[in-house]
């Protein structure tokens, strides 16, 4: 049965989590399961997607795929795509998620639904839920046509344990290599094991009421207490100052994230702000400023200085861990 | 260097948006270019004024208000504009459908160019998919969330740097190709006055999606659109002093929201 075939991502030698995310949803979306992984090393990692409901793995591995280039990991998958000829095609929406896409719906001649944050089944049909106007509303979405083609938002789904038959085969793809011309000459990657703003699950975010860039080590030490899937984050006000650099920015120019838990502090919740982290789960706000307008998208709101809350939070929270 | 941008009018972020049907009510929106795409027309100026030589091209999709944009465009010193200008087709239009429509007018203006620029996304439908598409189109490399733009002398290949997951990576591309604007590529230049005089002048080709032979249309559809649920106006966590508040934040934090 023509089910769905899913585009796993391999970033720094690791299945991104988002995959294993989306891999989780199509389970439940039903029909059969199949993904494609492509990358430098590949074959190695495929057989970890056979616990998350894959079927049937292809996998795309060689020299030529060390670095992502658009057109080589398109041409790449469009050719499994053909073979398996999938009724959807998901991804998730990484920052390479959302550039691979949109080049693979084209190619394939359909369209495609960017950055979902849940999908329902309608018949044949798969409705992608997704902000638009900065999460200022939800647009209902479907493709007129299969396969249909939507990117996840990265934390939109619960990674959950399926078995699925696991199948793997090694596909030898043919390139054409005159189209392939973009080079990647470097990349610079910052040394961090902090995990990626889009994928934490909690995020300590701090923005112009932080007051300077010393401070950010109080979030800093909060986020550890959360454990290696927290990190830190800034608002614009705070980037441009240059407090922080622009990798942590949250927001309509930055990044949008979706954790379980985003605590912003000292943050005054600027729609471009909200259209970033509008879609967590829970958003906790310290900021002293009663009538700042993020305590409207807060869960829980602090009105208190940041300077006395966090340091005493930080405090309790060691307590509560014992 | 010949460049086109392709710039798309949009509403203003602050705007506040009320649903009709499967769209929002245009009534009382201040309309914008799209913020992402005043990085693009300034990449294209500069690179102009770089090189001393060349015309850059703007292109945009909309109805007729979308001339508004395509004006401010000019006046930042664009020398020509093609308007798409059919309301209909854009109102029904998704990424596919308007990748399509600007790759056809861009085809069809029969301009030599050595660079598409295009914003990462535009700030209503969030979509961040027409810039590769209309590169798929024309058949030419795409390369998405530029902040640095270098031009070999002889504009046969650009050096640009991109954004990815946590970092920057460093691409070489032959020309033409397709650039997407992340901020931090520059800083877009005002429209002066005498750039708003002379842009009332400069020339704008009108055209239809017909015209241009593009009927393809919409490859995805939107049923509805819902307002978020109001997030009741969170509870504010009561205390003497920062510290008990600090004390109950962490407690729920423990307890209700077992994160911790
Ligand atoms: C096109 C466009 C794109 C944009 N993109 C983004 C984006 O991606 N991300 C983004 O964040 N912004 C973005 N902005 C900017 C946005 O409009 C706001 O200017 C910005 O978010 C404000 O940052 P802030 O909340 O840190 O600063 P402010 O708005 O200055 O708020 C600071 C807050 O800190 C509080 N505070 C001060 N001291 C303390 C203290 N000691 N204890 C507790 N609270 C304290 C104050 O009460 C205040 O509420 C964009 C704007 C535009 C026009
Ligand atoms: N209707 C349009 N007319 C001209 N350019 C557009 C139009 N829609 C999108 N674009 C271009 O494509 C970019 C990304 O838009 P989107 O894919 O819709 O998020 C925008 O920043 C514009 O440069």
């Amino acid at each position: 049965m023509p089910g769905t075939l899913i585009y796993a991502e391999v970033q720094k030698g690791e299945i991104k989590k988002g995959s294993f995310e989306v891999a989780s949803k199509a389970k439940e979306l039903g029909g059969d399961v199949a993904v494609c992984i492509i990358g430098k090393g590949a074959e190695a990692l495929a057989p970890q997607l056979a616990k998350f409901g894959a079927d049937k793995i292809f996998v795309v591995d060689g020299p030529e795929f060390e670095n992502y280039v658009t057109e080589a990991y398109v041409q790449a998958f469009a050719q499994v795509a053909k073979t398996v000829n999938p009724s959807v095609i998901l991804a998730s929406a990484t920052a390479q998620g959302k550039d691979f896409i949109p080049a693979v719906a084209a190619r394939l001649g359909v369209g495609a639904i960017s950055d979902s944050v849940d999908l329902t089944k309608a018949g044949d049909k798969v409705v992608a839920k997704r902000p638009v106007y900065a999460g200022k509303a939800y647009a209902m979405v479907e493709a007129v046509a299969d396969p249909q083609v939507i990117a996840v938002r990265p934390n939109s789904f619960s990674v959950k344990e399926i078995a699925g038959a696991g199948a793997v085969e090694k596909v030898a793809v043919s390139l054409d290599a005159s189209k392939i011309k973009a080079v990647v000459k470097s990349i610079e990657l910052a040394q961090t094991n902090e995990p990626d703003q889009t994928e934490a699950e909690i995020i300590v975010s701090g923005g112009r009421g932080m007051k300077g860039p010393e401070n950010f080590k109080l979030l800093e030490d909060l986020a550890k207490l959360f454990g290696p899937t927290a990190t830190t984050g800034a608002s614009r006000a705070a980037v441009d100052a240059g407090w922080r650099g622009h990798s942590y920015q949250v927001g309509q120019t930055g990044k949008t994230v979706s954790p379980n838990l985003y605590i912003a502090c000292g943050i005054s919740g600027a729609i471009q702000h909200l259209a970033g982290m509008g879609t967590s789960k829970v958003i906790v706000a310290i900021n002293k400023d009663a009538e700042a307008p993020i305590f409207q998208k807060a869960d829980y709101g602090v009105v208190d200085d940041l300077f006395n809350v966090v340091p005493a939070l930080i405090d309790e929270i060691k307590k509560v861990k014992g | 260097m010949n460049t086109v941008v392709c710039i798309k009018q949009v509403p203003d972020t602050e705007t506040l948006i009320k649903i009709q049907g499967a769209g929002i009510v245009q009534d009382g929106i201040k309309w914008v270019m799209n913020p992402y795409d005043e990085f693009a027309v300034e990449e294209a100026l500069k690179k102009k004024e770089e090189l001393k030589a060349g015309e850059v091209t703007v292109v945009s999709l909309g109805p007729d208000r979308a001339v508004e944009a395509i004006r401010t465009a000019l006046a930042m010193g664009a020398d020509t504009a093609i308007h798409i200008a059919d309301a209909a087709y854009a109102e029904k239009a998704d990424p596919f459908a308007t990748a399509a429509a600007l790759a056809a007018a861009i085809k069809g203006s029969g301009k030599a160019y050595d660079a598409i620029f295009m914003g990462k996304q535009a700030i209503d439908d969030d979509s961040a998919q027409v810039p590769v598409m209309v590169a798929e189109m024309l058949g030419i490399p795409s390369i998405t969330m530029v902040i640095k733009f270098d031009v070999a002398a002889d504009k046969s290949k650009a050096t640009v740097t991109r954004e990815v997951e946590g970092g920057v990576a460093v691409v070489e591309v032959p020309l033409p190709a397709v650039f997407s604007a992340q901020k931090g590529l520059n800083e877009p230049r005002y429209a002066s006055l005498p750039g708003i005089m002379k842009a009332k002048k400069k020339p704008v080709d009108v055209k239809t999606a017909a015209a241009l032979g593009v009927s393809d249309g919409p490859k995805t559809v939107v049923k509805e659109m819902t307002l978020p649920p109001a997030r009741e106006a969170g509870k504010k966590i009561a205390g003497d002093d920062a510290a008990a508040k600090a004390k109950e934040l962490a407690r729920i934090l423990h307890e209700d929201v077992k994160i911790v």
